[in-house]
């Protein structure tokens, strides 16, 4: 068991440097003076040779590979253009928001798309499956910021329940504030997640289904609630952990799109001003803190599985 | 469920020869997403001949204008008339779709068969498509739009980038286990070169996965392009796109819901049908994938 | 096990008032197109301590028939359309849900084919059986339903029962996992156990213990067995009646002895006929010393010892999957490779196709060593030496037409099209099919006529040595002898030299003229098929002989080998697989 998480996390480390590649390079190569590219247009030659300096471009392009990855393996992500702040000061301060939105769909998301997908494979091929399966259809195909919109239309404006925009800090405000003001952007960021953990559940479950070690259980004269909770789900698992990681990187693009419709002031907020402003040292630094975040989540459920199946725990 | 008596025949057996085809009468809801898919396609192309007004004319006096006789959906910020620019924005939307997933599909499936098939270069190939998918897809095009200017074509790449690994996987994935069939191996002792084998025997397997993926890469990608037009990484507002029709519209959504409602919805209608499509495709196509959730 | 039956369930049918399953016209039909009959009305019934077998070749219904008992028909694929199941007196099929529940495994209990994934991967296997306990006998105690298991686990002859109780079932092998399967099945004493094939993926040494287990718990329990099989053998060592099943229909019921003896229909005796003899038949004589194939010490290793192992002094890891096999293959003749799973038979087959690559030793092809040429210098002697496939359905790419799969060898070679094409079609002939076959498609034939087409495709290149690995494993006795009797024909007439790989003693006896046992990738007899498997010197071939099912039958003559030395001389067994292929 020792061996394969070890296995799994030194796998992590190549991802992580080619990540890292890839955004170094995205800079350098892009067609023409990088300097320029994010200065825009109306840049003046002093400001150009700034950036420069400040991107140490003047270098060759292995000094300043190493070098930069040497800044980050220290902490150092850069300045902003912008504010002329560290990035990862910039970053720390919109953490909170971000990350209190984030595991609060994700709890939502599986402990509404588990039992639906389970309820949809259970009765598979009845009108609740047909339903199941169309509503997450309809689900992972909506646009994120449509649903949006429908959602404070109906429950904030027409209805009125619901803050239509704003955000209280579950560090400050207390559970109540921030459940009011987190429902509406959860439901929002959580449909495509839950359209796609059922998907995957429903799958997964029939796939199980369909195992000899399920026909046995039934000649054991086991009860269909036991047959899917005791037998079928423990062994559905391992695919739906899987898509719950991989559905991490919906849940990313999620985040961006919901903070700026509900005005969150966290790290999707800082990424869409980075990008209007074009304050690249902000964008590499959220690329790879986002994408670093999305090695170890899936590293985390690699690692999870060991426990979930003694065939691999006991490897 | 009759098992064979003699040693169980382990394995997919690939009963049905593959048809492009339905050999039986669709259901209702391939046949609507079907005519709306269509229809949007019909839209996008006819365009400049049924739009009602230049969808680029602005009149300041005319602005946000309620749905009436003139302006059948009312008109945007700028006086614009919403439909015509919601009839525009078709174009773009399907461009990107097909686009990517063709590109895409033409990228990927090579690198998807060279890993598949030789083993030095799978280790190499599937660490950077590791990479590449570990970079959430719309930060990644928004970092690559930002750095070049946004025109379509760096839009599409942009977008089209992510989806590569999704592809290379997939195909991957098919190689790996239809090179372990044994008429695989009896092309290798009949004398069969490399590429005769890749073409004749490996390729076609990835066919019918393949043309299911790429309509789901067409819709993630049109999806993809709508988030980077409402963040303002898209595409700028002199080429319409539902996308930025939108993002134009937020301001205004309190007073006229309809700037996010039409193009929201033909958006999602959009995407909808071909996903749809999709599913049947896969459950015509590959009998052994329809369980699969695949898509997004 | 030997002839040693329990004499006094024989007669138990007889007094047939205790019977304890009653199955009456029954009829099941597929859900979608409700006339299309997968049972055709099929009636039987089991006296208790009984042994009923049904036996059929596949798509008979007999697993159907087995499932329907269970109340297991798949949902929405299978539907009963009428008949009666008793159990006792209990009517099976007009049970609600809830009491079916209650009778599985308390009255009637069944084990299943592959032992391999019947169990559930993420449960202990002791917990997997108190579970039974659990669910039917709600009032025990941990204490007590422990207890019941280890119980159990001692009764099926299981070793370290404790150790056993907590094992992952990954960690057993199969015929463990069997014999967990038996113990949950027979922990709360049904009356009724049904075996689904139970042992047909089991190799013969373990499948003997299992018979033997099964016989044995049956005797001590009083328990009624219905034994589900496909294998004559089987059938002569385990049954007290049997009931041959063929499209869905019973063709005959009848005492086992006299079933062997006096078949009363024809297809009953078409099956036996089909039984390949165990009693070897007699080499060819030699007529052409010209070796064709010849191993030398060949040596497949896997994983590899890496420096780092050695720095820290480890030992060496790799395992062999064979080692030092060398044989020589002569034209025309047929060399047998036989063994149980993991003895790595297969191992050679593919080192001398050089589909995987050898580790050690030589692989000469008409003198010309092969093993270790490049890609493009083994291309010529390539095309002497052609494979057959265990799984007709995946030996044939899906979307080429037979046409173009028979081709595609002879064009790679220089051959034009026109000409491969009107050889292809010779062949197609040669093989027993039509001309037409060439331009349709792999899905449009039956399991054996895709083989035939596969040896057609393999012929096609004029090989001088073809490889058959498990070329008739996967098909139906009768299947099976009329695929043989053409290979021997092809033999014959092309002489081409046979490297025949299989699992089945009796086959390999009536096929090959010299025989290779392995065992764990070592050769341990080799020698001329009369000898080997005539009068095995080493005591793992004599294992294997013992354990090979109805080794006391001679299915083609319907009489046993003791009445046989009597009545009949010993040159007449090779006549049983021939014959027997002329009848199907």
């Amino acid at each position: 068991m020792l061996g394969y998480c070890l296995k799994r996390t030194l796998a992590a480390v190549p991802v992580m440097v080619i990540v890292a590649l890839f955004v170094f390079l995205l800079l350098r190569l892009s067609p023409g003076d990088p300097a320029a590219i994010i200065a825009g247009d109306m840049a003046t030659p002093a400001q150009l040779a700034r950036i420069r300096e400040a991107l140490g471009l003047n270098e060759p392009m292995h000094i300043q590979f190493f070098r930069w990855v040497g800044e980050l393996l220290q902490g150092d992500f850069g300045t902003s253009l912008m504010s002329g702040l560290p990035v990862t000061t910039l970053m720390a301060q919109r953490l909170e928001p971000t990350v209190s939105l984030a595991v609060f769909s994700m709890l939502l998301s599986v402990l509404v798309a588990v039992p639906m997908g389970v309820l949809a494979a259970w009765k598979h091929g009845s009108l609740i499956d047909r339903v199941i399966m169309a509503l997450s259809v309809v689900g992972f195909s909506v646009p994120v910021f449509v649903i949006g919109y429908l959602l404070i239309k109906l429950l904030a404006i027409d209805l009125g329940w619901l803050p239509v925009q704003g955000f209280r800090r579950l560090s400050e405000d207390g559970l109540w504030a921030f459940l009011e003001h987190a429902l509406l952007p959860a439901m929002m960021l959580s449909t495509i997640y839950i359209a796609l953990i059922a998907r995957m559940t429903r799958a997964s479950m029939l796939d199980v289904l369909g195992e000899d070690y399920i026909r046995t259980a039934h000649a054991k004269g086991a009860s269909e609630r036991r047959v899917l909770f005791r037998h079928a789900l423990r062994n559905a698992g391992v695919p739906i952990l899987e898509v719950i990681g991989t559905g991490f990187a919906l849940m990313i693009t999620g985040v961006v799109v919901t903070e700026s419709v509900f005005n969150i002031p966290g790290l999707g907020r800082l990424t869409v001003d980075a990008i209007l402003s074009r304050d690249y040292p902000v964008i590499q630094g959220l690329i790879l803190v986002t994408s670093g975040v999305y090695v170890v989540i899936n590293l985390l459920i690699d690692l999870s599985y060991a426990l979930l199946d003694p065939r691999i725990r006991y490897r | 469920m009759n098992t064979p008596s003699p040693a169980a025949v382990a394995g997919p057996v690939p009963e049905r020869r593959w048809r492009l085809w339905p050999t039986h009468r669709p259901g209702w809801m391939v046949t609507t997403a079907t005519l709306c898919l269509a229809l949007i396609v019909l839209v996008a192309v006819l365009a400049p001949w049924i739009a009602p007004h230049d969808p680029l004319a602005m009149s300041p006096a005319e602005r946000l204008k309620p749905a009436g006789d003139d302006y059948w959906l009312g008109s945007d910020a700028y006086g614009r008339d919403l439909l015509s620019r919601i009839l525009y924005g078709a174009r773009i939307s399907l461009i990107v779709g097909i686009g990517s997933a063709l590109i895409s599909v033409v990228i990927g499936l090579p690198l998807g068969l060279l890993a598949g098939f030789f083993r030095a270069l799978d280790t190499l190939i599937m660490r950077i498509m590791d990479g590449l998918m570990a970079i959430p897809s719309v930060l990644l095009a928004i970092a690559i739009v930002s750095l070049t200017s946004a025109s379509l074509w760096t839009v599409m790449a942009a977008i089209t980038v992510p989806e590569i690994p999704r592809v290379v996987r997939l195909v991957r994935s098919v190689v790996l286990s239809a090179r372990e069939e044994p008429y695989v191996e009896a092309a290798v002792s009949l004398g069969s070169s490399l590429p005769v084998i890749m073409w004749r025997h490996l390729m076609p397997n990835t066919l019918a996965p393949l043309i299911v993926m790429s309509t789901y890469i067409c819709a993630s990608a049109i999806l993809t392009e709508a988030i980077l037009s409402f963040l303002g990484a898209g595409l700028g507002t002199e080429t319409p796109t539902w996308g930025n029709i939108m993002s134009e519209g937020r301001t205004y959504f309190q007073i006229k819901p309809g700037l996010i409602f039409w193009p929201g919805l033909m958006l999602s209608l959009c995407i909808l049908s071909i996903n749809l499509l999709g599913d049947a495709a896969r459950d015509h196509l590959d009998p052994r994938l329809q369980k699969r959730g695949g898509g997004q | 096990m030997t002839a040693s039956k329990a004499a006094p369930s024989k007669d138990a049918h007889a007094m047939s008032s205790d019977r304890v399953l009653r199955v009456q016209d029954l009829v099941v039909s597929s859900h979608t197109q409700p006339d299309r009959h997968i049972l055709k009305g099929v009636s039987f019934d089991i006296a208790a301590g009984e042994t009923l077998c049904l036996v059929g070749e596949s798509g008979s219904g007999k697993s159907v028939t087995s499932l329907s008992i269970m109340g297991l028909l798949p949902r929405g694929v299978l539907e009963h359309r009428g008949g009666d199941i008793y159990l006792e007196e209990t009517p099976l099929l007009t049970l609600s849900s809830a009491r079916l529940r209650e009778l599985r495994a308390s009255r009637i209990a069944m084990i299943f084919q592959e032992p391999m994934t019947a169990l559930n991967p993420l449960m202990r296997v002791g917990e997997q059986i108190e579970e039974v306990l659990v669910m039917h006998r709600k009032g025990t105690t941990a204490g007590e339903r422990r207890t019941r298991v280890l119980d159990m686990l001692e009764q099926v002859q299981l070793p370290d029962i404790e150790r056993m109780y907590a094992s992952w079932p990954h960690q057993l092998s199969g015929g463990q996992r069997q014999r967990i399967m038996i113990a949950m099945a027979l922990v709360l004493e049904p009356r009724l156990l049904i075996a689904d094939e139970p042992t047909t993926a089991l190799d013969v040494t373990t499948q003997k213990q299992i018979l033997w287990l099964i016989r044995q718990l049956q005797e001590r329990h009083g328990t009624s067995v219905l034994f589900i099989t496909h294998d004559m053998g089987v059938v002569a060592d385990i049954a007290d009646r049997v009931c041959v099943m063929r499209h869905g229909e019973v063709v005959e019921t009848q005492p086992v002895q006299a079933l062997l003896r006096h078949p009363l229909t024809d297809y009953t005796r078409s099956l036996l006929m089909a039984v390949p003899g165990l009693q070897p038949r007699p080499s060819r004589p030699v007529t052409e010393r010209e070796i064709v194939l010849e191993a030398i010490e060949l040596e497949k290793c896997y994983g590899r010892h890496s420096r780092w192992a050695r720095l820290r002094g480890q030992q060496d890891t790799r395992t062999a999957a064979a080692s030092d096999v060398s044989f020589a293959l002569t034209r025309g003749r047929t060399l047998g490779i036989v063994g149980e799973s993991g003895s790595g038979k297969s191992t050679v087959a593919r080192c001398v196709m050089r589909m995987i690559e050898p580790t050690g030793g030589g692989v000469r092809v008409m003198g010309r060593d092969i093993s270790t040429l490049g890609r493009a210098a083994l291309k010529p002697h390539r095309k002497r030496i052609q494979m057959i496939f265990q799984d007709p359905f995946r030996s044939l790419n899906p979307r080429l037409t037979i046409g173009d799969s028979l081709i595609e060898g002879p064009v790679n070679y220089g051959t034009s099209r026109a000409q491969a094409l009107k050889q292809a079609e010779a062949l197609l002939i040669m093989v027993g099919l039509s001309g037409e076959a060439m331009t349709r498609y792999p899905h449009q034939f039956s399991g054996g006529q895709r083989q035939r087409i596969a040896i057609a495709r393999a012929l096609a290149m004029e090989p001088d040595v073809l490889v058959a690995d498990e070329a008739v494993s996967a098909l139906d006795v009768s299947v099976q002898a009329q695929v043989l009797t053409l290979l021997e024909d092809i033999q014959t007439r092309m002489g081409v030299a046979v490297l025949f790989i299989t699992h089945d003693l009796r086959v390999a006896a009536q096929v090959c003229d010299d025989v290779m046992v392995m065992q764990k990738g070592r050769v341990v007899e080799y020698g001329p098929t009369s000898r080997v498997l005539g009068a095995p010197e080493h005591a793992y071939t004599r294992s294997l002989m013992a354990a090979a099912p109805g080794r006391q039958w001679d299915f083609a003559a319907f009489q046993p080998f003791d009445d046989v030395s009597e009545s009949r001389s010993s040159d007449a067994f090779s006549t049983g697989l021939i014959s027997g292929a002329q009848k199907a």
